[in-house]
């Protein structure tokens, strides 16, 4: 058995702008593999050309050995796919949603009925089935894309910024099922902006930038890699003078409105002596928080550096 | 795994009859769009018909030719730039479907709305005792005009937009030429030789051929050349319009 998923030298222009520039990497089968990048730095085309929405200008991939360029529509019958600005069809209602996608993977009615009841229960939208897509929130509108993408029982999901902009019960619920399906033997294809999700959910992740792959690997490794990165945040029952806390250790301090943030590479050391400083100061915590990286951090430390 | 896949012709088949009814379901089941098909060949057969001396034969082989076609290529064009617009499509393109088994699901929708919607003023001409005389030719003639005519609303479909105003213009210019040059307001015989020629392009001028021949027992050319030449364009325009929609659909995305 092959990998999951085989990119080989994914290339895509729009007009003379370089998308995607030369991608390759494979997915290992039964893995949560995280895309991570800011916008505009081409996970999207990247997962329209791994989809078959879209050709690429240069190279290959394979879904399930299929190959995506060469037989398009076994390739597509093995996937699940929640595009990122995709909707349900507002005037069909759930169940009528859920139908129509079976017949187009070509579930035989009696299985589609069955899974599609499942589905609803699991996502709870069992007891809105046969209300209007347009009457529902977007968390619904979510849950019901995700139902809609498990109709036909993929072997593989791609997932298109599934929790965002979500309220954090939809969000959490998403991320529950993710794994739960991924236990249940299914690869998973994610990209988010979300680094905690990722690390939360993902085996491993690439970050993608300017089209191109900057680093990929295990979430934790990535972490490691912009470990000085990590900072607690804190604050006192009163105010402190920001320039007392810079102790040994601390890389940088920041003031945040009523909160301090102090960067550190040892945390766990610092834990220690912020205890310390409270008791030595009769202070009281009001908050103490660890921060990890950010996307944002880590991305912009992984810019500046080689291929991880 | 690999071989228990089914992608084939008849799945292909079955999905373009499901995208047919989601097509029904949500565009054509549709209050104003069933008004629409009804009054509008009512009230151009009123329009016609009172006050005035015209051939009943004649109106009602003309309003049946322009109910067909105007209700086959009425919503087809449209139905592209909506799923854009709603962000339907990319799933739609996403899933195991050819876009040849998109846009015949599309297709025969329309289809089925124009042959539903041509009873209207065979009905009303058919109560005011015009008299069919080749009823099979005509049935055949509808069946063939109607999926005609929708493949071509189907090209009219394929300019990359969400806005349905833009659709609509290109459809206007099109649709609205072809009537006048194809013997529907005058007989094809009575066109001068140059007029005669331009509609001889036209897969609207052998529906009429076919209707005028069905209703009167006269035709221009011979039955059958109109209905083999009804059926080409119907093929040429399936063609041309999965061709063009395969070259633009990434840029809809």
């Amino acid at each position: 058995m092959g990998a999951a998923i085989k990119a080989s030298d994914l290339t895509k222009f729009y007009g003379k702008i370089l998308a995607i520039d030369h991608l390759a990497f494979e997915v290992e089968r039964g893995e949560i593999f995280g895309f991570l990048g800011p916008n505009g730095a081409g996970k999207t085309t990247t997962i329209r050309i791994l989809t078959g929405v879209i050709k690429p200008d240069l190279g290959t991939a394979s879904i399930m050995s299929y190959d995506i360029l060469k037989e398009p529509l076994k390739a597509k019958q093995v996937m699940g796919i929640l595009p990122e600005m995709a909707n349900a069809y507002i005037d069909l209602t759930a169940w009528q949603n859920l139908m129509f996608l079976g017949e187009l993977y070509g579930v035989p009615a009696a299985r589609r009925q069955r899974r599609a009841e499942t589905l609803l229960k699991k996502f709870g939208l069992y007891e809105r089935k046969d209300q209007l897509v347009k009457g529902f929130s977007k968390g619904m509108r979510q849950r019901l894309l995700i139902c809609m993408a498990l109709i036909n029982e993929p072997a593989i999901l791609f997932l298109d910024e599934p929790t965002g902009g979500l309220d954090v019960q939809s969000a959490r619920l998403i991320r529950n099922m993710l794994s739960e399906l991924n236990q249940n033997g299914i690869t998973i294809f994610l990209t988010t902006h979300n680094m905690e999700e990722a690390n939360q959910l993902c085996n491993r992740v690439a970050i993608i930038n300017n089209g191109k792959i900057i680093a990929l690997n295990r979430p934790e490794k990535l972490r490691a890699f912009s470990k000085k990165l990590q900072s607690v945040e804190v604050a006192f029952d009163k105010s402190v003078d920001s320039k007392s806390l810079k102790l040994p250790g601390v890389v940088q301090v920041k003031e945040m409105g009523d909160k301090v943030r102090l960067y550190t590479e040892d945390p766990n050391s610092l834990l220690y002596q912020m205890v310390g400083y409270a008791q030595a100061n009769g202070l009281k915590f009001v908050t103490l928080n660890f921060l990890t990286p950010s996307l944002e951090d880590v991305f912009v430390t992984l810019t500046s550096s080689q291929e991880v | 795994m690999r071989d228990s896949i089914d992608v084939g012709l008849s799945q292909q088949l079955k999905r373009a009859f499901a995208i047919c009814k989601k097509d029904i379901h949500i565009y054509y089941l549709k209050s104003p769009v069933i008004v629409m098909g009804i009054l509008f060949p009512t009230f151009m057969f009123a329009a016609f018909l009172v006050g005035r001396d015209l051939n009943l034969n004649f109106l009602m082989s003309s309003l049946t030719v322009m109910t067909i076609f105007f209700t086959s290529t009425a919503v087809v064009p449209l139905v592209m730039p909506w799923e854009t617009r709603s962000r339907t499509l990319e799933r739609l393109v996403s899933s195991p479907v050819s876009i040849t088994a998109i846009i015949l699901g599309d297709v025969l929708a329309s289809f089925l709305f124009g042959v539903l919607f041509s009873l209207v003023p065979l009905v009303i001409g058919l109560v005011l005792g015009v008299t069919v005389l080749h009823p099979m030719i005509f049935l055949l003639g509808i069946l063939s005009a109607s999926f005609c005519f929708s493949s071509l609303a189907a090209i009219l479909s394929t300019p990359p937009t969400d806005i349905p105003a833009n659709v609509m213009m290109l459809s206007t210019l099109v649709r609205f030429p072809l009537l006048f040059i194809s013997g529907v307001f005058i007989p094809i015989e009575k066109l001068p030789s140059w007029g005669r020629l331009i509609a001889s392009a036209s897969p609207l001028t052998y529906f009429v051929d076919i209707a005028t021949y069905s209703i009167n027992g006269i035709a221009y050319y011979p039955v059958l050349i109109d209905l083999v030449i009804l059926i080409g364009f119907a093929i040429l325009f399936l063609g041309m319009s999965v061709k063009l929609h395969e070259r633009n659909m990434p840029k809809r995305m």
